[in-house]
């Protein structure tokens, strides 16, 4: 067995009593390209967010690279290296497609740094290159607001590829994205995922069998079935509550 | 795939990719500030006798707090209603050296304090003050005085915006403390009339290090100097808003949340900008109360506030530039209403703003801008799209 890059232990978050995470254990190791299914409401959101900060748990363990993550707040768990990519694809609408990588370039991110930052050749080239990946190389110089909506998914993984994450955290990545725009997604990831672990929450089963290394199943907050993709499919419980509905 | 088009060195992409950005800065964004030059370094002192050149700069003064409203609002997203506490500060400051420096000279001042048996400023000893506030003794110094007109409302500004920023106190919750604030202040000045001048301010002074403000001369000089911290602010914001730290104020104001998931700290971005401008503000009153010869609780509560939002949403709060306009013409404007029609001046000014925030929200640079984009539209449709799409595939 590989390192672990990601270890989740007992984990349980409760809004108003309810409890959207329960007691859950989640390991992803390096190098793992990991998707993770359930039924709507299973807690798949609910876990990335509280793996990049954006909720704090109740209870239970969060560690990256073996450092807990309890005390620290979002941006420095991304600083930390980890990237998080949201459902409905969150760029910066009003600046241009060159100006949403350029700030994700994990350089400066002081405010007097950010102020006098001048622009260095590595990032010039590091913004052709995740351009080129992210099949925006002819786009660069559009605002975001104007790329459909799939352009802005893959943006948006560009920003996080700028970062040069070590754990990347996708919710839902070809949402909204036609058949051919999800085969090129599967290998922008399949491409990435050398070198990165990468967590992936999707619904569409032909895309996660596509991509998927394991596949871990959530219901109702808690770990219902982990494996490959074939193990999970023939699982019995998993059919109850999800692929048979 | 994309094609790949960039066969030359890495990161040829990119860079043309900015040259082009740069190259489509419109003619306004390029030229306006040449224009501002012009206007009131040039025109303005030509055609201008003392007194209305002196209004200008009273209007002038204003205009520092209308470009710090245009970084914090326009592009921060913070809508602050308490710019007149800065710009309070930096008026007060210097209304307090220039008392204590005509207080220790000048004939009428040794008659008074010979007739008062102590060297007072007036007001002081009118309300049976017997001794100087501690807190004025510094302001004996010019030395002292200048630097704390920058640096004070800077570190006030900054520790109030980044408490309330990293506790994600924020939006309109934001807005209404620093309404609140501006209340408190002048509600303050007001009730410590003893030490501050009360409602009727701090005033009667005539001169600044031994030199007679009263001259024309010096007002002139007094125009010019306005002019260029003024131009030198615009300066520094444009700098910024160009800026690694410009774009991220942008990305906070349209999305925050994400920002924190590119790995910047908002508070501290949000926190460094509202000290800019309350730095601007401050400037703008020291100059305002060395020009008009007063520092007045009137000018650091609510409505100064308010109104000096409005001169940015007139000329444009994404405008740097544009708020300089703003602040000149809705100021001539309110000098205008209060000689002929003093009551109606608030109901117009509210009716200024709705008309503004309703038909254009982009203000009076707005408004240039989407003629100037209509103009060339139609001239050069094709052209214009023929470029842009070469230019992408070049």
């Amino acid at each position: 067995m590989s390192e672990l890059i990601l270890q989740v232990e007992d984990l349980t978050v409760s809004f108003d009593g309810f409890k959207a995470v329960d007691s859950l254990n989640f390991y992803v190791e390096k190098d793992e390209l990991r998707c993770v299914i359930g039924p709507n409401g299973a807690g798949k959101t609910t876990l990335l967010d509280m793996i990049c900060g954006k909720t704090k748990p109740t209870g239970g363990t969060i560690k990256f690279k073996h450092r807990d993550l309890a005390e620290m707040i979002e941006y420095q768990i991304t600083r930390m290296g980890v990237g998080r990519k949201f459902q409905n694809p969150s760029v910066y609408e009003d600046l241009s497609v060159f100006e949403n990588l350029e700030i994700s370039y994990p350089r400066k991110r002081g405010v007097l740094g950010s102020l006098f930052f001048r622009r260095e050749d590595e990032m010039f080239r590091k913004i052709d290159e995740v351009a080129q990946q992210i099949f925006l190389g002819d786009v660069l110089r559009h605002k975001a607001g104007q790329l459909s909506h799939g352009q802005k998914q893959w943006l948006e993984i560009g920003m996080l590829l700028m970062q040069d994450p070590e754990l990347l955290l996708l919710d839902e990545p070809v949402a909204g994205m036609s058949a051919k725009e999800r085969e090129q997604t599967a290998v922008l990831l399949n491409g990435i995922s050398k070198g990165r672990s990468i967590v992936v929450i999707e619904h569409d089963m032909a895309f996660v069998r596509m991509i998927a290394h394991k596949v871990t199943v959530l219901h109702q907050g808690k770990l219902l079935a982990e494996g490959s993709m074939d193990e999970v499919q023939s699982d019995e419980r998993v059919k109850d509550v999800y692929l048979g509905h | 795939m994309s094609r790949n088009q960039v066969s030359g060195s890495p990161g040829t992409g990119a860079r043309a990719a900015l040259a082009s950005l740069r190259q489509n800065r419109s003619f306004l964004e390029k030229y306006s500030f040449v224009i501002l030059c012009v206007l009131i370094l040039v025109a303005l002192p030509l055609t201008f006798d003392t007194f209305r050149l002196g209004l200008a700069a009273k209007f002038l003064s204003l205009g520092f707090c209308a470009v710090g409203i245009v970084l914090i609002w326009g592009y921060g997203g913070i809508l602050s209603l308490g710019q007149g506490v800065f710009f309070g500060l930096g008026s007060y400051m210097m209304a307090m050296f220039l008392k204590l420096e005509s207080t220790n000279s000048g004939s009428s001042a040794q008659a008074l304090s010979s007739f008062f048996g102590s060297n007072l400023p007036d007001f002081m000893a009118w309300n049976s003050v017997e001794e100087l506030p501690w807190w004025w003794e510094p302001f004996h110094s010019v030395w002292f005085t200048l630097p704390a007109i920058v640096l004070l409302p800077a570190v006030f500004a900054f520790i109030l915006a980044y408490a309330n920023f990293r506790k994600r106190v924020g939006g309109v919750y934001f807005s209404i403390i620093t309404l609140a604030l501006s209340a408190i202040m002048s509600i303050v000045i007001i009730g410590q009339q003893g030490v501050t001048g009360g409602v009727n301010g701090i005033n009667d002074f005539r001169t600044f290090l031994g030199i007679d403000l009263d001259t024309d001369e010096v007002k002139r000089y007094m125009y010019f100097i306005t002019c260029g911290l003024l131009l030198a602010s615009v300066l520094i914001g444009r700098f910024i808003l160009r800026s690694r730290l410009g774009k991220v104020l942008v990305a906070i104001r349209d999305r925050e949340d994400r920002v924190r998931f590119s790995g910047y700290d908002p508070a501290l971005f949000k926190a460094f900008i509202f000290a800019i401008a309350a730095v601007f503000s401050s400037i703008g009153g020291a100059l305002f109360t060395i020009q008009v010869g007063l520092a007045s609780p009137s000018l650091v509560s609510i409505v100064p506030s308010v109104e000096m939002v409005i001169y940015a949403a007139v000329g444009g709060r994404l405008s740097l530039v544009g708020a300089v306009y703003g602040a000149v013409l809705v100021g001539s404007a309110k000098t205008f209403f209060s000689e002929n029609f003093v009551e109606y001046w608030m109901y117009f000014i509210g009716v200024l703003f709705i008309v503004v925030v309703m038909f254009l929200p982009d203000g009076l640079a707005g408004l240039l801008q989407r003629l100037q984009s209509r103009k060339s539209a139609s001239g050069s449709t094709t052209e214009t799209r023929l470029a842009n799409e070469s230019g992408g595939a070049k």
